[in-house]
Parts: C-alpha cells; structure tokens; sequence
C-alpha cells in the first residue's frame, strides 16, 4: 500500500539561496533547491546517469544540473534534457513559517 | 532538412546496407539516403579507414592555412551516426570482399550485405623516385596530413611543393602561414594545368610569386635528398639543379582507390567502372565518388559527387526507380591563394575550327578565355576578376547561342564589372548560388523567408555555403535584401551564451553599471540563465573587481565552492600547493599523517608534481585543511595550477639557470589568479627541457646562454600544441613581468574556457609579441598594475575551514526518518 506522508525538513535558512542541500528521509537521498527567487524544489537526490549527487549540483533557471555530467533536470517535471535517460523524481515542496515540507 | 532515422513501429525486412568508405561521397550518400527514407527501410553500416567522423575534405586547405579549426571542419558528429542508428566502423579499412557469401571483412569486424556501395574515394599519387620515404616528404589529402605537416613545418624554413595544380597551390599558402618559404615546382610548362592555358598560367605565375611563392615550371623532378639523420634536405631535378628545402610535400595527382575492387573482381579501368544507374558489373554492388569512372570519366571535384549520390539514393530507396545519373558539366569557381579562378569545359582542347576569345588586363592580372564551338561556349578559364563568370557558366551549361559580337560574353549589358553592387534581387531563382552543393537562388530565398537569417542557419537549411565557402557573401547578400540584415552567428564572439555580449562589451558594461556580482549582470544583462554562463560570469567579475567582487556560490560549480575537486562517488580530492614541486620531510610526514589520521584511501603523486589526497568526504574537508596547514593547490577551478620545476643549477650538471627558483616565485606571485581557462606552467633549467616547458600555458626554458626563453600556448592533454616563443629576457624579474603581463592580458581578452592553446593562435603570436614585449598599446603599465592588485585580492579559499560561507558547505546529507506509523 503506497502512503505519502508530508514531512518536515528544515528552515528556510538551512538552504543556501540559489543552491541545493542534500537530505536523507528514511533512507532516500533526496535534494531539495532553494532558487534565487524564492521557491523550493525537492528532487531525487542521486543521478540517474551515474549516480552523481545532486544536491552539490547547480540551477539553471529552474532545472537541477548534474555535477558530475551536466545532465539537466527539470525540477518540476523531473524530465532530463538528454535523450534516452530517464526523468527522476520530483516531490512536492511547501514552505511554511514553521519550516519547508515535503511529500513523499 | 537531415531527417532523424526513426525505427518504423511495425518490424519491417530491413535490406543491409553496406558502405565502404567514410569521405565525402559515403557520408553524403547515406545522409541522401535516410533524408529519402524516414522510415529506416536499410540497416546501415559504414567503414572509414580514417579514424574520425565525416569531414569536409575541402577545407583541408582552411585547416592547413589556419584559418578554421580542425574541429570545425565535421559534417556530422560521431552521436549522428548513433541517432541514426548507422553502425560506423571507424579506422577499419575494408581489406576483403566474398561477393559469393556478400560479406565485407576488415581487420577484426565483418558485416554481411544485400547491397554494397564503393566511396573509397582517391589517394595522392606518389611519383616513383628516390626519397619518398625520408622524414619531412608528405602527401595532403587527408585531417592528418594537415596536421603532420603543420606540426612539421613548425621547425622548417623552407619547403618545396611538387606540383602545380590546385591543391600544390593550397598547400603552398597553407605553409606560408606557418612561416616557410615556398617553392612550387610543376612539371609541365604551366601552373594549373587542367584549369588554365599557357597565359593564364603565366598570370597566375605573377601572382602567386607578387605574394613571395617561387614558381618553377616545367622542372621535372628527380629524387629527394635527405641527410644523416633521413631528412629531407633537397630536391635534385633532371637537369641536375637543386632546390635545397627542410620539407616536401607531393601534390602531384591523385588515384583512385579500386585496388580492393578489382580484386574484388569488378571490372574497373582507370576506376571503378559504373554505369549509369551507378551499378558495378556486380547488380548488388554500385560506386560513387572519386573512386568511380563513368562514360570514361573520373572527377575530381564534389559535384558530380553530390549527383551521385542523390542518383543513387533515389534508385534504391524506390523513390524513382527511373534516376539515372548522366556525367556532370563541370563549371567550379575556385580560390586559389587569394586568386579567383572560374573553370568550365576543357580550357586545352581547342579545334583549329574553334573561335577563342580572349582579355587581358596584365596590369591587374585579369585574364579571360572563351572557346566558342558551333556558336557555343564550350570552355572557358578566367582568372583574377570574375565579373562576367556567371553569365559564361549560363551559356556554357544551357549551351544557349553565344552572342553575335563575341566579346559581348565579356562586355554584355548584364555583365557586372568589378566594383559595381551585384543585384542579388535580380538574379533568376534557377541560378546556381552554391556551386559545391548545386543550391539555386529560389532555395536559399525559401529558407530566408522561413527564419534561416544567418549564413550557418541557410548552410544547415539547404547546404548552401557548406563546401569550399566561396558563396558565402552571395548568401549574406541574399539575406540582407530578403530580410535585411545579416546575421553573422553572433553567438560566436559572445563570452558566455546567456549574455549577447562580447567580452569587451560584457566587461565595459558590468564596470558602468557596477555590476559586481553574478546575479546582477543575469538580472541586467541576460537573456536566460544557464550554469555555464554563471561560472564563466563569477570568473570574469572576479578579475574585474578583485576585493569588491561580490562572490555568490550558486554561480560556481560544486569544485569551486568547496575548492576540492568532485569525485564520481561523491568524496573529494585534496591537493595542497608545492611551489614548484619542491617540498620538505616535514611537509611529507604532515601530510602522511593527515592521510592516516583520516584514512586516506588513496595517496597519489599528480601528473602535476605534487601529492593528491583521495576520497575525503566533504566533511573532513576542513579538518583535512586546518591539519595540513598547507594553501590550496587549486586543482579545481579555471586557475593557476601547477608550475611544474626541473632541478636546474641548484644540482643538475647541466643547468644554466635556477629553474626551482624561478618557479617557486611564479608559483608564489601568481597563485589563486582566476582566468578563463586554466593555466600551467614549467620552468626547465636548459634546453633539455624536462619539465616539459614546450608544452605549458607559460613555459619557461633557461637557454644555453643563461638567458630565459619565454614560451606560451602549449597543452599536452586532450590537445596537444608545442608553445610558441614570445621572447628571450635576460633577468628573472624580466621573466616575472613579461609573464604576468601575459596572463592579465590573456585573462581579459579570451573567451570563458579558451586556453591559451586556443587563444595565442587566435591573437597570433606576432601580435602577442607587439602586445606583451613590445608594448604597442600602451597598456604594459595597466597590466602590471592589475598583477598587483589581483595578487592583492588573493585569499587561500582553504580558510573558510574556520568560517563556512554558506548553510550546508561543508555539511553531510541531513538524516530524517519517517514518523513511525502505529
Ligand atoms: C589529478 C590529476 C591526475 C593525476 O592523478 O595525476 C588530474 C586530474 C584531473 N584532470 Fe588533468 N589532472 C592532472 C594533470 C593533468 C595534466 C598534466 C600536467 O598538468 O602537467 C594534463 C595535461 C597538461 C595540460 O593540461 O595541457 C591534464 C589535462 C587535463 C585535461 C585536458 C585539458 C585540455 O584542454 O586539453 C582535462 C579536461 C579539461 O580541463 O577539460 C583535465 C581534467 C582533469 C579533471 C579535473 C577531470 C575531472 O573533471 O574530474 C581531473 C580532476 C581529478 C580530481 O578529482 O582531482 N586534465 N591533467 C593531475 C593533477 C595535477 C595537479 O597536480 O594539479
Ligand atoms: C585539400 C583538398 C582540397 C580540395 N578542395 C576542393 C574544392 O575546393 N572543390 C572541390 O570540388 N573538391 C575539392 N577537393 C576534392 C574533394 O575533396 C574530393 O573530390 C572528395 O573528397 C571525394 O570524395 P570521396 O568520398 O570520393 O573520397 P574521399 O573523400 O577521399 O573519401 C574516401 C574515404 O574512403 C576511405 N577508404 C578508402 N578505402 C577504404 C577501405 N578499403 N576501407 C575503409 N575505408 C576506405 C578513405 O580513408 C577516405 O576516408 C579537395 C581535396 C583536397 C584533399
Ligand atoms: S632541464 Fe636540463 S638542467 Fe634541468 S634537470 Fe633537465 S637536464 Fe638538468
Ligand atoms: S552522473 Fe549525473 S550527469 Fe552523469
């Protein structure tokens, strides 16, 4: 059975703007992008290509860079701009004043 | 217009489709081929004895003369053929046909065929004399052979070229640019023999020595002569004269690759003989290109190619079972040093019955030929001046009566004489633009209208421009009355590709407006954001404002803002500086016991001459610092990396200078100096050269007479480049400022991650020499004056171990576990 929980990550403060910071929920890498503007993705935290950490990756608008290869990926949408690799996931992101949530 | 090779959904018998040959003509013929058949109806394969993807083998010419890079030269990338899922057997030379079991072998692979097509193309023809072997003796028709005979040219004075035609012309500008003098030597009594007639050789003769090539006709030669060492150091000729040279290359005609055929057992002549479907006498087996002879004729030049291979595409695709292919008239307009030169017809073939019409302007070496046979223009040469080419190339190929008044072919009402502004918008849409790829005007009109408005967009559109280039104003003139100005690509001077600016404009506005930081010039200046763009931007702006530079992190990759270098499981490597190798016992055992103390998993001596801490985790980046208490090495970021040292005088028995001593100080001056790409340097203490100084950024080589040699733009990774030389100085702190003017100045005119190895050839050395030696824009003082204060804004990037400038720097992923479900 498949449950979503919404879970508390950090402040806002805890992301450094225009970066991303790496986090593990229960196991799962995942990184979370706080853009210069303001909003706040989370990704799957490991590139499906060859497993470079995203998190330590750059934004290009709102697309998340690999560091290791450059392979772009839609924050939104989780979609890669290099054919034949697969998109990764993506999870929605709320940013209260009691911190940044995310569901997954 | 090049369609994408998609895989039918529903599996279809696929034909196997084999080709031999990855030039000119293989490569145009499968790209004709799957425009034709979209859905991928032949399983395609293709062998190239050269190691590489397709090139334009015409400007060979460019690459040899410098003007374009060998990279720019593709047609298609090595991912085309995986797109289109052609299997390319690169550097496999085909060695064996079974036409009984229809299988091609080459050394290793073999591919089974239903249909097989001959594109082996031609080689250069060697004639039979003494020498040919010796070093320094080569042929030019192939990427390495420009290549070779760049590198080799590099240590020649003079060189000899036999043979007198249009690429021995190529190949003697070629090496005037690199500085040797050239003879060319022709065995028949004129220059471009098939081309022109006796006087226009002999005007082509004046020209070509007017820009300082001696030209020997009519010298027929007899062996080279080499010395001790198998150099080539001479040319004997028949009349027992020698012409004394350090080079030769032999561009005497070329041959036509059937051997493989006619074992093969296809009946070939002077080629592979085809017919008119372009079939063998085998009904699987067709040829195209320079390897093939049909109705007794064997090309030298493209166009027919293309005819070819379009012929033959349509024939097999169904498309037209009817094509045939039918010879080609062959009208060229060449450029041949400079020289234009327009063709058609056989200039040499003239009936007693034939009226040749003829004009000369010596004074500025025009000359004009026309025969005319039967009241038509059936060959014509003119040279210097092509005004009147277009209209003779109508009536040559339309065969349409030639004028009353003969010299009205020359003179007519429509003619334009040189000088006068062509009228592009008058031109019929049938005119032929592009004679390389046969593109009439009504094409190149249909891709302008439809939004190709540069030349390189009409080039991918319609392949208008894409061969020897000669057509290109023509283009820019057609898109300028079509759709008013002409767009150069200006992406190409840009500094990074989201700011529309070159860098000196970049530069000159940030410093108007103040912009200091990266996100300021994206919010000003940008057109959209991308990570290359922030870098390349973080760099700039940091040169530019030193101290005031307002540094942003998310504009810098993962290396340059944990200043380590990534690895591919996620650790760090850490390599603290060694000025100029040089290092200390206490040093050494600091740096085993951090390596210890942290369990290092691998301690490494670089390629660089110092030590490489492996696999740190990036949060032992700071205690790793803080217990080495050594600077960083920056073996990340666009910086100064290594300089690498020999041991000179200090122990070498050989050495004429301190070339420990020099590097250190270099090392210490320059180090955390930021530019566009990075940058290393070697000091070697004699011409022995072992810290291999020929082959840095800067490269430093104390002379036998104690003087320093100062060299730049060499690189020995991915590109290899030998330096070239900016000037001797006597003094090291002669050495120290000639060097930083170097780099400020590279620094502020290359482009985001052009090394210097791009850049010096770019500037061109001698211009470098004016700027940085001898001063001629005045800016030596400027440049000096920003050594200072760039070395003033210098902090080690290792001292943020006490301070991280940023939440999570340093950090481990944060752990959070899932509230625990009851
Ligand atoms: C560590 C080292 C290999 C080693 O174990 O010896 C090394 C490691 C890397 N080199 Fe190198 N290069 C190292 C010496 C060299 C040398 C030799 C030298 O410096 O004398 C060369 C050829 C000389 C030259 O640059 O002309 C060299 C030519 C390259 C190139 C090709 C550059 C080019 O334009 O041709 C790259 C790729 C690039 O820069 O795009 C490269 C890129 C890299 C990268 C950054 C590749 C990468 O993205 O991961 C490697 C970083 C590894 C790491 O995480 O630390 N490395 N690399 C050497 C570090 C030297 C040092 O002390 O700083
Ligand atoms: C420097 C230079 C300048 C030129 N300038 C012009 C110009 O301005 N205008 C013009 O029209 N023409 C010009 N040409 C001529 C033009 O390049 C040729 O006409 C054209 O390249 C011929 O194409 P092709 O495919 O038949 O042969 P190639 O391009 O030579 O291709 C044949 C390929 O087949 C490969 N091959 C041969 N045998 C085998 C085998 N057994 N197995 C595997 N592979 C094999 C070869 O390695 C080669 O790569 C120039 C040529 C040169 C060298
Ligand atoms: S460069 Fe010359 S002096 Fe220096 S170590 Fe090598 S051989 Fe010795
Ligand atoms: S691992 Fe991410 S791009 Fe290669």
């Amino acid at each position: 059975m498949l449950t979503l929980n919404r879970i508390a990550l950090c402040q806002l403060a805890d992301l450094p703007v225009g970066l991303g910071r790496a986090f593990e929920v229960d196991g799962k890498p995942i990184a979370v992008f706080r853009t210069r503007a303001g909003k706040v993705f989370a990704v799957d935290g490991i590139c499906p290509h060859k497993g470079g950490m995203l998190a330590d990756g750059m934004l290009s608008e709102e697309s998340v860079v690999c560091p290791y290869h450059a392979f772009k990926y839609d924050a939104i949408t989780g979609e890669c701009d290099q054919q034949g690799t697969c998109a990764i996931e993506t999870f929605p992101v709320d940013v209260t004043d009691a911190g940044i949530f995310v569901t997954i | 217009m090049i369609q994408p090779n998609t895989i039918r959904e529903t599996p279809i018998t696929r034909q196997r489709l084999v080709v031999i040959g990855n030039g000119m003509a293989g490569a145009r013929f499968i790209e004709d081929l799957i425009g034709l058949d979209p859905s991928h109806a032949f399983d395609i394969s293709i062998f190239g004895d050269e190691p590489y993807g397709n090139y334009n083998r015409i400007l060979l010419s460019n690459v040899l003369n410098g003007s374009q890079d060998a990279k720019e030269i593709f047609l298609n990338p090595l991912a085309w053929y995986a797109d289109n899922q052609i299997t390319f057997h690169a550097g496999k030379k085909v060695t064996r046909i079974d036409r009984e079991a229809k299988i091609v072998y080459a050394d290793g692979v073999e591919e089974a065929y239903d249909t097989l097509v001959f594109a082996t193309g031609s080689r250069p023809f060697v004639p039979p004399i003494a020498g040919t072997s010796l070093h320094g003796v080569f042929v030019f028709r192939t990427l390495d052979d420009c290549r070779n005979i760049a590198e080799y040219a590099k240590d020649c004075k003079t060189a000899v070229v036999i043979g007198g035609g249009l690429l021995g012309l190529e190949a003697a500008k070629g090496l005037m640019t690199h500085n040797v003098k050239v003879t060319v030597v022709e065995m028949g009594p004129w220059l471009m023999g098939v081309q022109l007639d006796a006087d226009g050789g002999k005007v082509l003769q004046q020209t070509i020595e007017k820009l300082g090539i001696t030209a020997l006709t009519g010298a027929s030669t007899k062996e080279f002569a080499g010395d001790e060492t198998n150099r080539v150091k001479g040319v004997k000729f028949a009349d027992g004269s020698i012409v004394e040279c350090d080079m030769v290359v032999v561009s005497a005609g070329i041959r036509p690759n059937k051997e493989l055929a006619a074992e093969s057992g296809l009946a070939c002549d002077r080629a592979i003989l085809v017919d008119d479907t372009l079939q063998t006498n085998d009904p699987s087996i067709y040829g195209v290109g320079e390897c093939v002879q049909h109705r007794g004729m064997v090309y030298g030049l493209v166009a027919p190619i293309w005819e070819q291979t379009k012929t033959l595409a349509l024939r097999l695709t169904g498309l037209n079972t009817a094509a045939t292919y039918t010879g080609s008239k062959l009208a060229t307009k060449l450029k041949v040093m400079g020289v234009e030169l327009a063709s058609m017809g056989r200039i040499s073939d003239v009936k007693p019955t034939d009226e040749v019409v003829t004009f000369a302007e010596p004074a500025r070496q025009v000359y004009w030929k026309a025969i005319v046979r039967e009241g038509k223009v059936v060959a014509s040469c003119m040279l210097g001046d092509l005004g009147p080419a277009d209209e003779l190339v109508d009536y040559f190929m339309t065969e349409k009566p030639a004028p009353s008044r003969r010299l009205e072919l020359f003179f007519s009402a429509n003619t334009q004489t040189h000088g006068t502004e062509i009228s592009l918008a008058d031109l019929p849409d049938a005119k032929q633009i592009c004679d390389c790829n046969g593109v009439c005007k009504g094409t190149i009109v249909k891709a302008i209208l439809a939004g190709k408005t540069s030349v390189p967009m009409v080039g991918k559109a319609t392949r208008a421009g894409t061969g020897c280039g000669s057509c290109k104003k023509m283009i820019a003139g057609l898109i300028e009355a079509v759709a008013g100005a002409v767009k150069a690509d200006p992406s190409e001077s840009w500094y990074v590709p989201a700011v529309p600016l070159d860098k000196p404009t970049l530069v000159a506005e940030c410093k108007k407006r103040g912009l200091k930081s990266v996100s300021a010039v994206l919010a000003e200046l940008a057109t959209h954001e991308d990570e290359k763009s922030k870098n390349g931007l973080a760099s700039m702006l940091k040169s530019i404002w030193g101290t005031e530079y307002i540094d942003e992190r998310d504009a810098r990759y993962v290396n340059d803002r944990v200043h380590a270098n990534i690895q591919k499981d996620g650790t760090f490597s850490v390599i603290p500086r060694v000025y100029g190798g040089v290092t200390t016992a206490d040093d050494l055992i600091r740096i085993g016991e951090v390596a210890k103390k942290y369990s290092v998993p691998m301690v490494k001596f670089t390629g660089g001459q110092r030590i490489d801490l492996l696999g740190i985790k990036k949060e032992d980046l700071p205690g790793v610092w803080a217990d080495l208490g050594m600077p960083s090495g920056y073996a990340y970021t666009k910086a100064l990396r290594t300089v690498k040292t020999c041991v000179g005088t200090e122990f070498c028995r050989y050495g004429t200078n301190d070339s420990t001593g020099l590097g250190i100080a270099l090392e210490k001056r320059f180090q955390g100096f930021e530019f566009p790409a990075k940058v290393k340097m070697g000091v070697s203490g004699c011409p022995r050269n072992c810290s291999e100084s020929t082959v840095k950024d800067v490269g430093i080589v104390a002379t036998e007479g104690g003087e320093w040699e100062i060299l730049v733009g060499g690189a020995a990774g991915a590109h290899v480049r030998r330096t070239d030389i900016l000037c001797r100085v006597k003094t090291r702190d002669e050495a120290m400022q000639v060097i930083g003017r170097f780099l400020i100045y590279y620094r502020d005119n290359a482009k985001w991650i052009e090394r210097t190895y791009d850049f010096v050839p770019r500037i061109g050395i001698e211009n470098l020499r004016k700027i940085i030696v001898a001063d001629s824009l005045g800016i030596g003082a400027e440049l000096d004056a920003e050594v200072e204060k760039t070395m003033a804004a210098y902090v080690d990037p290792w001292l943020e171990r006490d301070q991280p400038v940023y939440a999570g720097q340093f950090s481990e992923p944060r752990k959070i576990s899932l509230p625990v479900l009851l």
